[in-house]
């Protein structure tokens, strides 16, 4: 297994700032915006997101979420690995509201797939947009796309990207692990 | 852990401390499902579940009923007063003919003791006890364990009394089984005739005094006399089975300390508890129901993960 920097963390927190950016530019001062990060990797994205807006750029209130799509995925009782559920923490109503969805690196789109239907248990959002950090091009198998997105990736089978986070994984950085051949 | 260590859920006894911490946390996720404005997730749509109840129950099955439907299994109902066992046939047979239909997992209560094991050995399909006879009724276990574990933060080294029928008690094996792989240390307490003879050999703590017993617990799990299962008479009257192993509020505010009270349902009221104590801040009574919905989404949940798909 080789791996291959993608981003380091300069890199990274550029991207952060911007996708912070971009996010007031379309929801201004976040009254009727929630932010939902997909269990587990997406809470670390989601929380470093949340500082930026709220210490870099004053928005106050943010209301923020995590959401476990366990229970709606589609490859229950498929795979050889039983699926593990996560907490999900949402304090509040989505009825009405424009939610963002955040997950770190979207791949072939079936969680969110799975979030979007997750979603519906907690009312009628107003609309919902997507927000990744990476998005692995070429690799989907439903048409979903994200609204805000970090970096594309040309990433082919069984390749992976892993991304990693200094309150986790010890340092902040994404990358391109590939089978040696 | 993320997995089961077994295929069928016939009784605690089978259990791994593990197998019940893993249950335990798949339903604080269900806990959280079950108070969403939508409370139901697509996981089991594809599962089809049987309830068999060859004997009554009402909340055990309303429970299992509404967590089936909850995780969006199919759910057929079948209770022996409607069926053909009136008309001599035998378990195999009837529960052959319903998986016939298609049937991926049996949830079924049997007055026969074994009746889940001898089942699961001879149909083709995942068995849940629901309660077989005298012997064990898993998800009770399960469910009472939860709701300390929710209000006490853990078993390990929690002291539980089980007060009253120990004799014809189902839910009495199985909570001592579970709280006893959990860490907690368990005592029974009641009138000499409801207590059998060899309880002792499980390791549990036995006292004929109910002040000594609830002054030595956190959690007193107070039992209903089953005057259904009774063929004798086990103690003199109901007035006196009042006096020696009633919960009364006097009794509980001249202990030292706040102990938790808990039920499995039905509530003879004035019997076993009083009015004031079963609708008092220290009876975890209607968390108990509340959280067997949880506590048998996560166990079906768990078992039907273990039904590999094969298309």
């Amino acid at each position: 297994m080789s791996q291959k920097l993608l981003l380091n963390a300069q890199e990274l927190d550029i991207i952060l700032h911007r996708l912070a950016c971009q996010l007031i530019e379309n929801h201004n001062r976040f009254e009727k915006t929630a932010l939902i990060g997909l269990q587990p990797r997406g809470r670390f994205l989601l929380n470093r997101l949340s500082v930026i807006l709220q210490d870099h750029y004053g928005v106050k209130d943010l209301k923020i979420g995590l959401l476990d799509i366990t229970f709606y995925r589609d490859d229950f009782r498929r795979g050889d690995e039983p699926l593990k559920a996560n907490s999900t923490d949402i304090q509040f109503i989505v009825e009405d509201i424009n939610v963002v969805i955040v997950d770190d690196v979207l791949y072939t789109g079936r969680s969110i797939r799975a979030a979007l239907t997750a979603l519906q248990s907690f009312g009628r959002p107003a609309s919902i947009e997507l927000l990744t950090l990476i998005d692995r091009r070429f690799s989907r198998h439903l048409p979903i796309q994200p609204d805000y997105n970090g970096r594309q990736v040309d990433a082919i089978g069984d390749q992976k990207v892993k991304v990693m986070w200094n309150e986790n994984d010890g340092e902040d950085a994404v990358y391109l692990l590939k089978n040696e051949s | 852990m993320n997995e089961l260590s077994v295929d069928h859920l016939l009784g605690i006894k089978d259990l791994t401390k593990e197998d019940i911490q893993l249950i335990h946390k798949t339903a604080d996720q269900f806990k959280e499902v079950i108070n969403r404005p939508i409370k139901k997730v697509p996981s089991l749509r594809d599962i089809t579940i049987a309830n068999l109840f060859f004997e009554n129950s009402t909340r055990t099955k309303l429970s299992f009923e509404l967590a089936e439907k909850r995780l969006s299994a199919d759910v057929i109902n079948f209770s022996a007063a409607q069926s053909s066992v009136k008309k001599g046939e035998t378990l195999i047979d009837t529960v052959n003919n319903i998986l016939a239909m298609k049937v991926d997992i049996v949830v079924m209560r049997h007055p026969n003791p074994g009746a889940g094991v001898f089942l699961s050995k001879h149909v083709n399909a995942r068995i849940v006890n629901a309660g077989d006879g005298a012997h064990e009724h898993p998800t009770q276990a399960l469910l009472d364990s939860y709701s300390i574990r929710e209000k006490l933060g853990t078993l390990e080294g929690k002291k539980v009394v089980i007060v009253g029928d120990i004799l014809h008690s189902r839910v009495a094996l199985s909570n001592i089984y579970c709280l006893q792989k959990l860490g907690a240390e368990v005592m029974v307490c009641g009138p000499a005739t409801l207590i059998p003879t060899h309880i002792k050999s499980l390791g549990v703590k036995v006292e004929y005094n109910l002040r000594k017993a609830l002054e030595w617990c956190d959690v007193a799990n107070m039992l209903r006399v089953q005057n259904e299962r009774m063929d004798i008479s086990y103690f003199p009257s109901v007035r006196e089975y009042v006096q020696q192993y009633g919960v009364n509020k006097e009794l509980l505010d001249s202990l030292k300390k706040k102990i938790v009270i808990m039920h499995p349902g039905p509530i003879n009221r004035g019997v076993e508890i009083t009015s004031d104590v079963a609708d008092s801040d220290q009876a975890i009574i209607l968390n108990q129901v509340e959280n067997g919905v949880a506590v048998r989404m996560a166990v079906l949940y768990l078992i039907a993960s273990k039904i590999q798909r094969n298309d």
